[in-house]
């Protein structure tokens, strides 16, 4: 009943919505178009976490040319100032806002309580409201692939880490990394090493030396720069690009990028809104629906490799694979995941072990 | 041994340009001068070096034009400070802003490649299979200039007159003065000095060792090379220790988390500054280690019509 | 030939008149910059001095930025005028707001309407004793305070990463970086309905003449003025050089104490890793060019948040990419500084002769 409901109200949106379109483009008045605001925590140019943002902001402007307008605003701290830039946004008329970053979680909140007309959508966090709603993407499907490869690809059985907090985003996946990589070698080890940043260029680089120099020869991060890459070519040995295709940084180095696309969510919220059917839903995507994929695969690795990798993320689009499917074993011994049995959403947003093969502890637990 | 070669190889290639930055910012201060903005111009540096071999220019060429970018940047600074004794502090924190905005904005068409040239590693045959010490003779062409720049500005600063007269003008210039000194004209050569050196360091950074370029990319190591003055007692070879001990402890404390130590990573992080502040209090505490007083006219605005 | 001269005095008029030329100054600096770009100039300045001071929410958001650096900065001046740099005021309001925390998510629910005031004690208890180390190993080990104030920076923000990343991690938080909200007991409440301006702006406000008649009439800041004009009279004169630097440097850690509290238990509601934008720093530009007079600060902490506030309405209004705001700020600063030499020396044309230059 609710189905025909919501196919009978589609239908007579999009009548009402052509109808008017058809009429406004007959008396050739210009609609207003929806404009839509960006907060982001770095600068557009930082080749990582925003830059995918802002490929996704550009892909949804040229697919609804004409009939959205965006704004964004760079370098946004996550303090007391970010309040301050989405009540300003929604107050100069957009109708829509997105904030990239977890750290924007109380004042997306706080702020979206002055404008109940406008709609605010908020990156990587937990808490949503009447017009707040999450959305979020699984880069630890991307992560698991990239481990697979690793397995291949690492002579020494040990892989590394150049991490920036101990928060769950970061956790689960060095645990999905490790996973992949022991689903070809059940003995590969990984190490994980914090620089307690997002981007500190030096810092990474000597995280991903010191990694190497213990011995790791596949390297992932999740920090933003692309110090790391840049070190494991230097070094002869391999290593991940992480947020957007980094090939062009370390060609010889870099065996494949996990990365978010951000467009087609972007496209569909704004659609939707102009719809009249605003988006309202608190939405955890990933390469099933096209939100995370893997690229840039590097020639070298081995045609069994790219294979597997291949038949893996199929697995994974069509919902047939879960990076965390049991048995999963903690690195203390405990059982974490039985057999038959898979991490809820719930649990793999508050991850703080590591799983068997991840050295050490995480920090803080 | 051989487990910590690479630690040892890592805090050089750390030092390095905390060296160049560090001793510019020394030869300004010796000569009186207190140049906040070296984030800046180290910003500026790196970016001019970068854009150079993007374009199609050779290393060479970068080095060049990274000293340029730094000694413009010092000389704005110089002009404020010393022509129209503006207060040193302000200045310089106004220049570090300003560098940081000029390279972020003029740099936007840059990011997302790798440096098409670089410095290569210049291995010297027999040594640099030594152990430990082995590293110091596996650098580029930049890590040796580094080591002779000490040289050259620890011999410059105590054993030429030159060297003397700028350290009169930071002790005191009206003095200096008076003995027929051009106080202000050294002054001038000494902050631009310091430019042309933060350049370098800049220019190591983005085309040595990061090869990349990306707004803020020195992430305050600026800041870091100005302490590291201080803790040097602005003396030049201990500018190398300080960055070596800073380089050094920032990798053992990476390196005991890649080893599974169970120390919090923030704990094993504040490990460098902790260093830092203990080996300063136990060269200052104790007069006879060395003597650690700043040029005594540091940071005070000197005009020659007075 | 351009040479300068010293006045005798310096010039009232310039005193004034001086920031009106240097944002004369870089308007048309600004301007050609913009032209350059095809962006016209007076949208521009608009989106950057006007847009954010056009409405009373605006103003609240103005006072609310510039309490903090205001606050911080009377404290930094005071220890600046007795030549003690304190770099490491961004830490101390870390620590500050550290003693605060610690209080609230531990006793918010108990102390009912003692919170707050113990919260304010602790801040500033917090900021004392990040800088009593510093004023330590100063005043009896020599040890540089630009060097050690400035490193246990960096420790103190380590610090707070590891608390909210560990121990005082809210349970509810999905382990998140972040402490239990504060309650109302625990926050600065709503001085102007409607707006974020809080109550801790009152604070602000009456550190600015409290300062001022600290460093004019009292003989502690009497003493901190000759420590840092004439430390050779003032050793004559028997001051304790000790006690000026203790004084200086427990001053301004407890203003950055302060300031932290009015952040934690103001418009952010909670500690986390994330919280400040280096305000510890920028008082250090408002300490200067406010000349390390209280009134002075006033001005430019309002003039500096400006700047910040402006930076971002630019870039809603016109797209201009952040950095613009940074190159903007930083012409603005120096413009200032190269204007204020109008102040103490005044500019003669002489005709360029050899022996008046050997003069």
């Amino acid at each position: 009943m609710k189905k025909i409901w919501r196919a009978l109200t589609a239908a007579t949106a999009a009548v009402a919505f052509t109808l008017c379109g058809t009429t406004l483009w007959g008396t050739a008045i210009a609609q207003q178009p929806l404009r839509i605001g960006f907060v982001y925590v770095g600068p557009v140019g930082d080749g990582g976490w925003t830059f995918a943002h802002d490929i996704g902001r550009k892909a949804m402007e040229a697919k609804l040319k004409g009939k959205v307008q965006t704004t964004y605003v760079e370098s946004v701290p996550e303090g007391a100032d970010a309040e301050r830039v989405v009540r300003d946004l929604a107050a100069k008329g957009h109708q829509i806002v997105f904030t990239t970053s977890f750290g924007y979680m109380d004042q997306t909140l706080k702020a979206a309580k002055s404008f109940p007309k406008n709609f605010f959508y908020h990156a990587t966090g937990f808490k949503s409201s009447s017009n707040v709603f999450i959305y979020n993407c699984r880069m630890y499907e991307p992560a698991y692939l990239a481990g697979i490869v690793a397995g291949h690809m690492s002579k020494r059985g040990t892989l590394g880490f150049v991490a920036s907090f101990p928060i769950p985003e970061v956790v689960r996946n060095i645990n999905a990394y490790t996973l992949g990589a022991r689903s070809v070698n059940p003995k590969i080890t990984t190490k994980v090493v914090w620089v307690s940043s997002w981007y500190d260029p030096a810092k990474e680089r000597q995280a991903a030396e010191t990694l190497i120099g213990q011995g790791a020869d596949v390297l992932l991060q999740n920090t933003d720069s692309s110090a790391v890459l840049q070190t494991a070519q230097d070094k002869g040995v391999y290593a991940f690009g992480w947020d957007s295709d980094m090939t062009a940084y370390a060609p010889k180095a870099h065996l494949g990028s996990a990365i978010e696309v951000w467009g087609p969510y972007y496209t569909l919220v704004a659609e939707s809104y102009l719809a009249g059917k605003p988006f309202k839903e608190n939405i955890w995507w990933g390469m099933k629906e096209g939100m995370n994929d893997f690229v840039g695969l590097n020639p070298i690795v081995p045609p069994a490799a790219l294979k597997q990798v291949a038949a893996k993320k199929a697995e994974i689009v069509a919902g047939k694979f879960h990076p965390f499917s049991g048995p999963i074993k903690g690195n203390d011994g405990t059982t974490r995941v039985p057999a038959g049995k898979t991490l809820s959403d719930k649990e793999i947003d508050s991850v703080n072990w590591y799983v068997e093969g991840v050295e050490g502890k995480v920090p803080g637990k | 041994m051989d487990r910590f070669d690479p630690l040892i190889a890592s805090g050089i290639a750390a030092a390095i340009p905390l060296v160049f930055a560090a001793l510019g910012e020394l030869v300004a201060e010796r000569a009186g001068v207190l140049n906040l903005g070296v984030e800046g111009m180290m910003l500026v540096g790196a970016l001019a070096a970068f854009a150079t071999v993007a374009v199609g220019g050779g290393v060479t060429l970068a080095l060049g034009a990274a000293m340029l970018a730094g000694i413009a940047a010092a000389a704005a600074f110089a002009v404020l400070t010393l022509t129209l004794q503006a207060n040193q502090v302000a200045a310089g924190l106004a220049l570090t802003i300003l560098g940081t905005g000029v390279s972020a904005f003029l740099g936007r068409g840059y990011v997302g490649f790798r440096a098409p040239a670089t410095f290569e590693d210049l291995p010297v045959p027999a040594l640099s299979g030594l152990p430990v010490i082995g590293p110091l003779f596996s650098l580029n062409v930049l890590g040796y200039a580094a080591i002779a720049m000490l040289a050259l500005t620890a011999w410059f600063l105590f054993h030429t007159r030159a060297g003397l007269a700028l350290r009169a003008v930071g002790e005191s210039p009206a003095v200096a003065h008076a003995l027929g000194l051009r106080v202000t004209r050294i002054r001038y050569a000494a902050v631009l000095f310091g430019g042309a050196m933060a350049g370098v360091a800049g220019c190591y950074y983005a085309v040595a060792q990061f090869k990349m370029w990306q707004e803020g990319l020195t992430a305050g190591n600026g800041w870091i090379a100005l302490a590291l003055v201080v803790f040097a007692a602005w003396r030049p070879w201990r500018t190398a220790l300080g960055a070596l001990l800073f380089g050094g402890v920032t990798g053992l404390g990476l390196y005991l988390q890649a080893a599974g130590v169970h120390v919090s990573p923030f704990v094993l992080g504040s490990l460098p500054y902790l260093a830092t502040i203990v080996a300063l209090v136990a060269v200052s505490a104790s007069p006879q280690l060395l003597r650690r007083h700043a040029p005594a006219a540091l940071g005070k605005p000197y005009f020659e019509g007075d | 030939m351009i040479r300068l001269v010293r006045r005798a005095a310096p010039s009232r008029a310039m005193l004034w008149g001086s920031p009106l030329m240097a944002v004369g100054l870089t308007f048309a600096l600004g301007a050609a910059v913009f032209a350059a770009m095809g962006q016209p100039p007076f949208s521009a300045f608009h989106a950057l001095f006007i847009s954010p001071l056009s409405d009373l929410n605006g103003i609240a958001e103005l006072l609310l930025k510039a309490s903090p650096l205001c606050l911080i900065a009377l404290g930094l001046a005071v220890g600046f005028r007795s030549n003690v740099w304190n770099i490491g005021a961004e830490g101390q309001m870390y620590i500050g707001a550290v003693f605060a925390t610690g209080l609230a998510i531990h006793f918010q629910e108990r102390w009912g309407g003692w919170m707050l005031p113990a919260m304010i004690l602790a801040g500033i208890a917090g900021g004392l004793l990040w800088a009593a180390i510093v004023a330590a190993l100063r005043a009896h080990l020599h040890a540089s305070e630009i060097l050690v104030s400035l490193m246990l920076t960096y420790v103190a923000a380590l610090i707070v990463k590891y608390l909210v990343f560990g121990p005082w991690q809210d349970p509810a938080a999905n382990n998140f970086p972040f402490t239990v909200s504060f309650e109302d007991n625990a926050s600065f409440g709503s001085l102007v309905e409607g707006t974020r301006l809080n109550t801790s702006v009152l604070l602000t406000l009456a550190a600015i003449p409290l300062t001022w008649v600290f460093m004019k009439f009292s003989f502690t800041g009497f003493q901190l003025r000759v420590a840092g004009d004439a430390p050779a009279a003032a050793r004559y004169a028997g001051h304790s050089e000790k006690r000026a630097i203790w004084i200086a440097l427990l001053v301004s850690g407890a203003a950055a104490g302060l300031a932290g509290v009015t952040e934690v238990a103001g418009p952010i509601g909670n500690l986390n890793d994330r919280w400040t934008p280096g305000y510890g720093f920028t008082a250090i530009i408002v300490a200067a060019l406010g000349r390390l007079h209280p009134a002075g600060i006033a001005a430019a902490s309002l003039l500096m948040a400006l700047l910040y506030i402006g930076g971002e309405t630019a870039q809603v209004a016109l797209q201009l990419p952040r950095a613009i705001a940074y190159v903007f700020q930083g012409l603005l600063l120096m413009a200032l500084l190269a204007c204020e030499v109008l102040v103490h020396f005044r500019v003669q044309w002489t005709a360029s002769t050899r022996s008046s230059q050997a003069a």
